[in-house]
C-alpha cells in the first residue's frame, strides 16, 4: 500500500526529477504514489501548496524566500526541502537586437557572459526591457546580478518585467521586449517559432545557481512525515538516473508525453544534452552542465544570497531578511534523509563562482 | 453613499467573461471592466485602476499580476492576493473553485464578501464543466487508440473484435498496465513496422 501524493508542476524541463520519479516507479519503491498535477502559473502552484490542494510543488528557488519576506502570496510560510535543478535558464534576444548585435560584431559564442552582457547593453536603445516568468525567480536575480556587475544601473538602466512565457514570443514580435530569460523548453521554442535567438545560458552567469526547488508548507517540513521523506528519496534516485547520459533518450520520451510537456522529444533533448540551437537559421552551441539534477541539497548560502538581493531591491532590512531566507532552505532535513539511503555517495559540492568572481557564501554572517 | 467598487475581470473567453459579469451584477452594483487581451493586461489594469481584479487561478497571466502586487512605482496602488486573515476559509474556497482575487489594500471584508461569493459560485461551475469536458475528450481519444489497436490485432491474427479486445485486456492485466497504455504501445510500434 502506497501513500497517494498530489504534487504540482509546470511543464518545463526541470520538472524532470518529478516526472522521472513517477515514470520509473522510484516513487512507489519509496512507498508513495505521485499524482502529478500540471499547472500554468507559479502563483497557482504557490497557492495550491499554501491552501493544501497539493502536498508539494515545483517552485522557483526564490519563491519560499519571497513568501518568508512577506512579498509573495497570502498563505503560510513555505520551505524548500530539495533542489530539483540548478541552472537551465537561457537568455534570448529579439530578432532586432540579434541583428544589431551581429552588426556590432558580436559572435554569439554562448559562453562569455562578460562579452555578451556588454554587447547587449550596447545594442539596447534606451533601458533594456527583459521579460522573466515571475518576479521572484533566479531568472530575475541572475539578470540583475549580471547587468549591474557590468555597470548597468538597476532599475534605471534595465526594466525587468514579468511576462508569462506563452506570451513572450508575441511581446518580442511587438517590440515590447528586447530580451528574455526563461527556462527550457521556452528558449528553444522561441528559436523554433522564429521569434528570437539565444544569447547566453544562465550557467555562464553563475554555474550551480539553484533554479527549481521542491516547495512545501513550512509546518510540513517541520514534522517531515514519512511520505515526504519518501518523495525526497525518490527525487534523489531520479536525479542520479538523469545524470547517466545513456538514459537521455528515455528521459526525453517521458518528458514529451501528453501528460507532461507536450513538445517534441528533439526539443527536450537540446536542454538535456546541452546542445542548443541558438538561431532560427540553425546555428548550434554546446554547453557542458547546461542543467544539473544532482545538486539536491538546499544550500544555506544560496538562500542567504537570494534573501539579501530581494531585501536590497525592496528596501527591507538585510540582516533579518537573510535570516528569514535561510530558515526556508531545509539543508539539515535533506542531508539527513539522503545520507541514510543505502549506497548513497555524496557528490563533491561544486564551489561555484559567478562570471565576475562572486561567491554565494560572501553574504553569510561571520 | 459609498462609491461603487471597480472590478476588473481578466478572462480571454468573452462568453465566460459575460457570465462572470452577470453573476457579479446580481450580487450588487459595481463598475465592471473586462480584459480579454492578455498582452495588454498590465496596461489595461493601470488604466482602469480597479479595486479588485478577478482572474482564473490557473491563468498563466496571473504571474504578471503578481508583479503588480509589489507596487514599486509611486502611482501604483498596493494590491494583495485576497486574504482576510479572519476569513481564511473564504480564500480556501476561492482557490478550490479556481478563482483568485487581487484586492487593493484596506478594502473592507464586508464589501468584498458578496463579490467573492458570487465569483466562487460562477468559477465552481466553470471548473465542473471543464473537468467534464476534459474527461469526455480523453475518453474519446482513448477509444480511438484502442479501436486502432484492435484493428491491428484483428488483421494480424485473423481474430474478431471481441477476441482482439480480450487480448489487449489480458496483456494489460499481465503487465499491470492500463488497456490504453498497451494499445498506445501497440499502435506506435506498428507505425514503425509499416
Amino acid at each position: 500500500m502506497t501513500t497517494h501524493l498530489p504534487v504540482g508542476f509546470l511543464p518545463l524541463i526541470d520538472a524532470a526529477p518529478l516526472i522521472v520519479a513517477r515514470e520509473m516507479g522510484f516513487d512507489r519503491a519509496e512507498g508513495v504514489t505521485l499524482d502529478l498535477r500540471r499547472a500554468h502559473s507559479w502563483s497557482a502552484l504557490r497557492d495550491m501548496v499554501s491552501f493544501g490542494q497539493v502536498m508539494a510543488a515545483q517552485m522557483l528557488a526564490p519563491m519560499p524566500v519571497a513568501t518568508a519576506l512577506g512579498l509573495s502570496g497570502a498563505g503560510g510560510p513555505l520551505a524548500a526541502v530539495a533542489v530539483l535543478s540548478t541552472n537551465g535558464e537561457v537568455i534570448g534576444v529579439s530578432r532586432r537586437i540579434e541583428e544589431r548585435l551581429r552588426a556590432n560584431g558580436h559572435g554569439f559564442d554562448f559562453h562569455d557572459a562578460h562579452a555578451a552582457g556588454l554587447a547587449l547593453i550596447a545594442a539596447a536603445n534606451g533601458p533594456l526591457r527583459i521579460g522573466v516568468p515571475f518576479p521572484f525567480s533566479m531568472h530575475a536575480e541572475l539578470l540583475y546580478h549580471w547587468l549591474t556587475a557590468l555597470g548597468l544601473p538597476a532599475p534605471a538602466g534595465v526594466d525587468i518585467r514579468t511576462v508569462p512565457p506563452p506570451l513572450m514570443a508575441a511581446a518580442l514580435a511587438a517590440e515590447e521586449l528586447d530580451a528574455f530569460c526563461v527556462g527550457e523548453p521556452w528558449g528553444s521554442m522561441a528559436v523554433e517559432n522564429g521569434s528570437g535567438a539565444l544569447l547566453l545560458p544562465g550557467a555562464a552567469i553563475w554555474p550551480g545557481a539553484p533554479e527549481k526547488v521542491l516547495g512545501v508548507r513550512a509546518d510540513l517540513a517541520d514534522t517531515a512525515p514519512e511520505p515526504l521523506c519518501g518523495l525526497i528519496r525518490a527525487l534523489w534516485r531520479a536525479g542520479e538516473w538523469l545524470a547517466d547520459p545513456s538514459h537521455r533518450t528515455s528521459a526525453c520520451a517521458m518528458l514529451s508525453g501528453r501528460d507532461y510537456l507536450e513538445v517534441p522529444d528533439e526539443v527536450i533533448d537540446r536542454a538535456l544534452s546541452g546542445h542548443l540551437t541558438i538561431t532560427p537559421r540553425g546555428d548550434s552551441r554546446s554547453v557542458p552542465g547546461f542543467v544539473d539534477f544532482t545538486r539536491y541539497t538546499p544550500q544555506p548560502q544560496h538562500a542567504a544570497w537570494i534573501g539579501t538581493q530581494l531585501a536590497a531591491r525592496m528596501g527591507l532590512d538585510r540582516a533579518s531578511a537573510r535570516a528569514a531566507a535561510m530558515a526556508t532552505f531545509r539543508t539539515d532535513l535533506h542531508s539527513q534523509i539522503v545520507h541514510a539511503i543505502p549506497g548513497h555517495q555524496p557528490r563533491p559540492s561544486g564551489f561555484a563562482r559567478s562570471f565576475d568572481g562572486q561567491d554565494f557564501s560572501a553574504v553569510l554572517p561571520e | 453613499m459609498q462609491r461603487r467598487l471597480k472590478i476588473t475581470i481578466v478572462e480571454s473567453d468573452p462568453a465566460r467573461a459575460a457570465l462572470i459579469e452577470q453573476s457579479l451584477l446580481r450580487a450588487g452594483e459595481y463598475e465592471l471592466t473586462t480584459v480579454t487581451d492578455m498582452t495588454r493586461l498590465t496596461a489595461s489594469i493601470a488604466a482602469h485602476n480597479p479595486d479588485i481584479v478577478l482572474i482564473d487561478l490557473d491563468n498563466p497571466s496571473r504571474d504578471a499580476l503578481e508583479a503588480l502586487t509589489l507596487a514599486s512605482a509611486p502611482l501604483e496602488r498596493p494590491v494583495a492576493l485576497f486574504v482576510d486573515q479572519s476569513d481564511a476559509d473564504l480564500t480556501r474556497l476561492a482557490i478550490e473553485a479556481g478563482v483568485s482575487a487581487y484586492v487593493v489594500d484596506g478594502l473592507r471584508a464586508d464589501r468584498l464578501k458578496p463579490i467573492i461569493d458570487a465569483a466562487i459560485a460562477r468559477f465552481s461551475m466553470f471548473r465542473q464543466m471543464r473537468t467534464e469536458l476534459a474527461t469526455t475528450k480523453r475518453a474519446l481519444e482513448e477509444r480511438k487508440v484502442i479501436d486502432r489497436a484492435k484493428g491491428l490485432l484483428m488483421k494480424a491474427k485473423g481474430i474478431d473484435e471481441d477476441a482482439a479486445y480480450n487480448l489487449l485486456r489480458r496483456a494489460a492485466m499481465d503487465q499491470g498496465r492500463k488497456v490504453i497504455d498497451v494499445a498506445e504501445a501497440l499502435v506506435s510500434t506498428a507505425g514503425l513496422l509499416s
